[in-house]
Parts: C-alpha cells; structure tokens; sequence
C-alpha cells in the first residue's frame, strides 16, 4: 500500500496485536500522519478553536450582537496547517475524491469522542455545494464526511448558485444573505457536517433554518478549523 | 471572446489552429464559451477522445498513460449517477475523468514560418562538437526517426544542439526540447533565446509564467509534454537515464506521443541505461558518441578508498577517518569541496561535524564557508549559487547535484559511495562533476566505501572505457 498523499510505500509493523487480527490498512505513512495537527488542549466550548478561555473572542462577539446561536456547539477535528491546506485544495479543488477517505477513521473517532450522547436517531445534514460546483467538481466533500459518520445523512438543504465562500473577504461572508433553502424540515437533532469552519457563517445560515422549520436541536461537525 | 469575434474569420481559424493543434486537452483548458465550443465541435475544429480507456487487466489514462491501479481510482460521479475512474496520477494538471473527453484539433494544421538565418550563436564548436552536430543535422535532414547523442559530462552539449535546431527552423520544423528538471529549462531558456534571437521560444515547467506553449521553439519539462499530442517535427529529450524519465513509465509515454508521426527523436545522454547501451549494441539504435569534454581533456578517474570504519562513523554523525587523511593531503587544496552522502538525514546532520573537523585542521576559516543542500531544502538554488560564486567552500549534498550543474574547480568526495542509491549512472555523473573548467580541468573524484560495489566498479570502468575512445591512455 502507498501513502495516498506522498505515494511513499508504507511498511506495516508487524506487533502482537496485528499477528492474529489484520491492521486496518493505514492510507497515510507514518510521516505524513504525524504532519496532521489534531485540535487538542483547551478550545472554545462554543466554535472549537483553541482558546486559553472557555470561551473565543468571536464567539463573545457572536453573543453580544444579541440573538441566539441556533449552533449549540460546534467541533473540528485538526487545525488547518500547511499539510492539511494541501490535502484539502487536492481533494476538493483538484477533485482527488479518493483522498477523502484518509480522513475517515479520525473523523469518525472525533464522532464517538463528541457525539456518543445522541440519539440513534439523530440526523448527519451536509452543506450542499451550488449545482454549478457540483458538476464541476462531481462530488461534494461535505456529503463524503457526512457519509464517514454511523448515522443517516440526509441532504434537505439546498444552495442557490454563487460566489465561492472562499473568494470572499470575512466581512462579506459574515454580512453576506442567506444562500441556502430548506427542502425538507426535520423534528430530530441535527449534525449539519462541513469540511471546514472558518467564519462559521455558512454553518449559521443553514442551522437557522433547520432551526426556523422546526428542528430541535442543530450541531455542527467539521473536519477543520480554518 | 469579443476580439475574437472582430476578426475576419479565416484569421480567427488560424489563431485557434495555433493555440489548440497539437494539443490534448480537457474542456476546462479550452477557453471558448459553451456556445462558440459546440459550434467548433460540430465542424469538427474539436475532435472528442476518451479519456480513461479500459484495457485488458487495468484501465489507462490517455493523457499520461498511467495503468497503475493504485492511482486509478473510483468517484460517484454526481453529474452521471454513476462510479467512474478518474486518475491520480496526472491530478495536479487537472482531473481526468471517464465521463469526460479529452480534445485534439481537427482543423487545419498550422503554417510554422521557415528562417533562413536563425541561429544567432557566434560561438565555435570543437571538432568533436562538430562531428556530433553534424550527425544531429544529418538526421533532422533526413526525417530518421531516432538518434542517441552519447556525450561525456561536460562535453557542451547545449551548444551542440544548435545547428540541428537550426536546420529543423530552417525547414519551418517546430521542436521541442524536453528535460526532467525545471531548474535547467529555467537555466537552458535564456541561453536558447540568446542562441535564436528572433525565433519565439517559450518555456514550460511548474509554475513558469507562460502556460500556452504555442511558440515554435518550446523547452519544457518533460511532464508538460501532458497536454501535447502529435505536435513536434522534432523532440529533443534530454537526459534520458535520469529520474523521473527513467523510472516513470508516464514520461515515455508522453514524449512518444508529443511527436508527429513523421518526426525525429534526439535522446541525449551521459551514462546510457543498460537497454539503451543494448540497443546500441545490436545497431537498433543509431548513434552518434562525443568522448571528449569541451576543454579536450579526459574525465577525472575516481578512486575507491576503503573505509571500514565509516557505516559505524556515519552512523554517530563523524566524518570518517580515511576522509580527514584523505582532505589533508589533496593535491590541490585551493579547489572546492562537493561531498556526496546517500540521504537528506546525513547531509544535514555531518554538516557540523565536517565544518568543525576542518576548521581544526586550518582547511576552512570559519564554518560559515559550508553548506549542505537536499531536495527538500527551500534555499537550494541560493545555496548553490553561492558555491558557484565561490561564497561557499565546501558543500555537503545529497544526489541532487549529481547532474545539470557545473563548478568551475572542484574535488569530489562521495561518503558511504556503497550506499543504493549510488547506481553507476550516478557515479558516472558524480565524477562528472570534477575538472569542468579549462583552468582546471582535473579533479580528485574519491569513493569512500567498506567494501567495492558492482556499481562502483562499472563507473570506473565505464569512465576508463569513455577516455580510452576519446583518445587517452
């Protein structure tokens, strides 16, 4: 097996617990997983940036323009560092579909360490991409981590087509209208997935409307956050 | 599109047959509107190609060749409903995808204009030079499909290339000179545009200004020839023995289809691989052999030094003890000193060691006057310059400099030479890199070792075997 980012062969060690029972076969060598950058230490109880306080300053800000959050948390599994910027723009720009999976079993360890008090029952929702990028791309990356997890997933939300989030500036996106429709309300909690939080305003536009179409409770789960 | 538009419409046809014949593209790369690219695709100015084909036991990208299954992989397509293979391999320059085309030019071919005069080199070639120059003429002349141009490390061959180039313009030809390392199209560009003062020339590699590659006289890394189909009267490809071009089966399979049909190859090599030293030897391949360096002298004979001790002294990051006699006593100690070492872990970690041995023994001044460079070191081109320019006195280098560089003056010095990645090509090369400069024209070449390997004494041999057809005893 080679790597799936550096194409480097991999050599499983061999040790007593994989001499009986086969290794799932690691994706990334030993070097390239060791670039990946987990969250960890004290983080934003709300956003899941890493914060000395309980709380970040954007989140603080967040809360004094007033209103509800209809996020009641959000949780992302690595820091977006220059490995992980490279692997990104390869899966989703460049297409490299296949490249998603190397994330698959931190994703959905990240889900059992977070989520384990859920119900069964509750519901995995992926940000859509625009029609227009989506047959550019042929794939949504957000549906893919979406898929990782043990629960249905469901694509009620929907998006008019668009500006990339990315091409904006942070005032943009924060002020920006509300891109998306809901196709389907749901009465369950909620996991709306993305690959990555960085304003967290695509993440608010969306649980606002599960929100307002009668969803209890909306979590968002990313992979990274930017 | 709007000027596009404005012109009278047989120019506009020219002006796409210049940018688009010879190519093979994805749409994507095809910068027309949807409304004006059906259009040209009903004509038949756009001829669709499918791009992932299925073969006996394995599917094949028909942009890069690649089979290997492990970089062709699957991806539910959302536009179709369906799984498709897409490939890895080539990903980087855009995915290619079996439900998409890839695109040749169906139109007319373009009309590349004949100079008369275009070589404006003034320079002299040695009659070696000549010789093998007038081989390469001979053989764009006469439309021979293949010649290898055998040439020793430092021969010139550059400047050999000139009077085939020149012919090839001169009969309104488009060539193309392809080599594995964008740092020599970035170096062979400008040399290419003094040499050929009114030809166009463009040069393509990773990230270079220009990406059209619609001139008549393109230099390129072999990688770019991905988007060339049936596009050279002649292709010249550069150093066929060294990575990636000899390792990658992709790259054969691209520089073969970037020519016409009806085209002529020029492989130039230092150190022929065994199949194409075969070749040779059968007379299935012509050739043509340069045994002399430019300056007229023979290459520096390396010399094996024995050295026991060192796997256990490399090992504690020491340099070894048969190295520090041998520094002490070298014939000349006015040259620079390149140090060879098998990986990027020992590079970086015998720089100290070997800076503070030679300080202590009054060789340096001060540490200041080394460096080591690898491939995965950002400031490698710097570093390298510096040593050209004297700044640096000894450089301790992983085989990255193995080939395309010149010093003017150098001793040469390859720790652990046992080491695998010390193939005989890369000891030939390696040696290659002493005595460049008519000034100084020899150089110490040593292999340190704990016992010979086949590799080393087949680039001695080899070496021997160079200078004894050239004339030296």
């Amino acid at each position: 097996m080679d790597c799936a980012w550096c194409q480097s062969e991999i050599i499983p060690q061999s040790s007593w617990s994989n001499l009986f029972l086969l290794d799932k076969p690691a994706l990334l060598c030993p070097d390239c997983e060791g670039e990946l950058e987990w969250i960890h230490g004290n983080r934003c109880i709300r956003c899941s940036r890493t914060t000395p306080d309980t709380q970040c300053s954007d989140c603080l800000w967040w809360e004094k323009q007033g209103g509800r959050d209809s996020i009641q948390f959000n949780f992302s599994v690595f820091t977006y560092n220059s490995i992980m910027q490279a692997i990104i723009t390869k899966w989703k720009y460049r297409g490299d579909y296949y490249l998603g999976n190397v994330f698959k079993e931190y994703f959905i360890t990240a889900f059992y360490e977070k989520f384990a008090f859920l119900k069964k029952d509750a519901i995995v929702v992926p940000i859509p991409l625009s029609e227009e990028r989506l047959m550019e791309r042929c794939f949504n990356q957000a549906k893919m981590l979406a898929e990782f997890l043990p629960l249905d997933s469901k694509e009620v939300i929907s998006r008019k087509d668009g500006e990339k989030q990315s091409k904006k500036t942070r005032k943009e996106r924060i002020f920006s209208e509300n891109p998306f429709f809901i196709t389907e309300p749901i009465n369950k909690s909620v996991i709306l997935v993305d690959d990555i939080y960085t304003t967290g305003t695509t993440l608010r536009h969306t649980a606002k409307l599960l929100e307002e179409h009668g969803c209890p409770n909306v979590y968002t789960m990313t992979l990274v956050r930017g | 599109m709007t000027d596009e538009n404005s012109l009278p419409e047989h120019l506009q046809l020219d002006d796409l047959s210049r940018q688009y014949s010879g190519k093979m593209l994805l749409r994507k790369e095809i910068h027309l509107d949807d409304s004006m690219f059906h259009q040209h695709l009903r004509d038949n100015l756009f001829i669709p190609q499918q791009s992932i084909i299925r073969k006996k036991f394995a599917y094949q990208c028909q942009r890069c060749g690649n089979q290997n299954s492990s970089l062709m992989a699957t991806i539910p397509c959302s536009k179709c409903k369906q799984t498709h293979k897409y490939c890895r391999k080539c990903i980087e320059m855009g995915r290619v995808i079996e439900c998409e085309s890839l695109f040749i030019w169906g139109g007319k071919k373009p009309k590349w204009p004949v100079y008369e005069q275009p070589c404006t080199w003034e320079g002299q070639l040695t009659p070696v030079q000549q010789k093998a120059a007038d081989r390469m003429v001979a053989a764009i002349r006469k439309e021979e499909k293949e010649l290898l141009v055998w040439a020793v490390c430092g021969a010139g061959k550059t400047e050999m290339l000139f009077p085939g180039i020149t012919e090839a313009l001169q009969q309104g030809k488009r060539v193309c000179l392809a080599t594995p390392r964008a740092d020599v199209v970035r170096e062979l560009l400008p040399r290419l545009q003094q040499a050929f003062q009114d030809v166009p020339v463009q040069a393509l590699y990773g990230g270079s200004e220009t990406k059209e590659g619609t001139a008549q006289l393109i230099i390129a890394t072999t990688h770019q020839l991905l988007r060339y189909n049936r596009a050279f009267d002649v292709v010249i490809i550069d150093e066929i023995d060294a990575f990636p071009f000899h390792a990658d089966p992709s790259l054969p399979f691209v520089a073969d289809r970037a020519k016409k049909e009806q085209s002529t190859t020029v492989y130039l090599t230092a150190t022929p691989r065994k199949n194409q030293r075969r070749k040779i030897s059968r007379k299935t391949l012509s050739h043509v052999f340069v045994p002399v360096r430019f300056h007229g002298y023979p290459l520096p004979v390396p010399k094996g030094k024995i050295s026991l001790s060192q796997k256990k002294e490399l090992q504690q990051y020491k340099p070894p003890e048969a190295f520090i006699k041998w520094v002490k006593k070298r014939t000349n100690p006015n040259r620079q000193l390149l140090i060879f070492v098998p990986t990027i872990g020992l590079a970086e970690n015998l720089k100290f060691p070997i800076g503070s041995m030679l300080k202590s023994e009054g060789i340096i001044a001060s540490e200041k006057e080394l460096a080591s460079v690898h491939a995965a070191d950002i400031k490698r081109e710097e570093k390298v310059l510096a040593f050209r320019e004297r700044k640096l006195t000894v450089l301790v280098t992983t085989t990255i400099l193995e080939r395309g560089v010149t010093f003017p003056s150098v001793d040469v010095a390859i720790l652990d030479a046992g080491h695998t990645v010390f193939d005989e090509a890369a000891l030939v090369q390696i040696s290659g890199r002493a005595g460049r400069s008519v000034k100084d024209p020899t150089g110490e070449v040593m292999f340190f070792h704990d016992g010979k390997t086949e590799a080393m004494e087949q680039a001695i041999e080899s070496i021997k075997l160079m200078n004894k057809r050239g004339g030296f005893r």
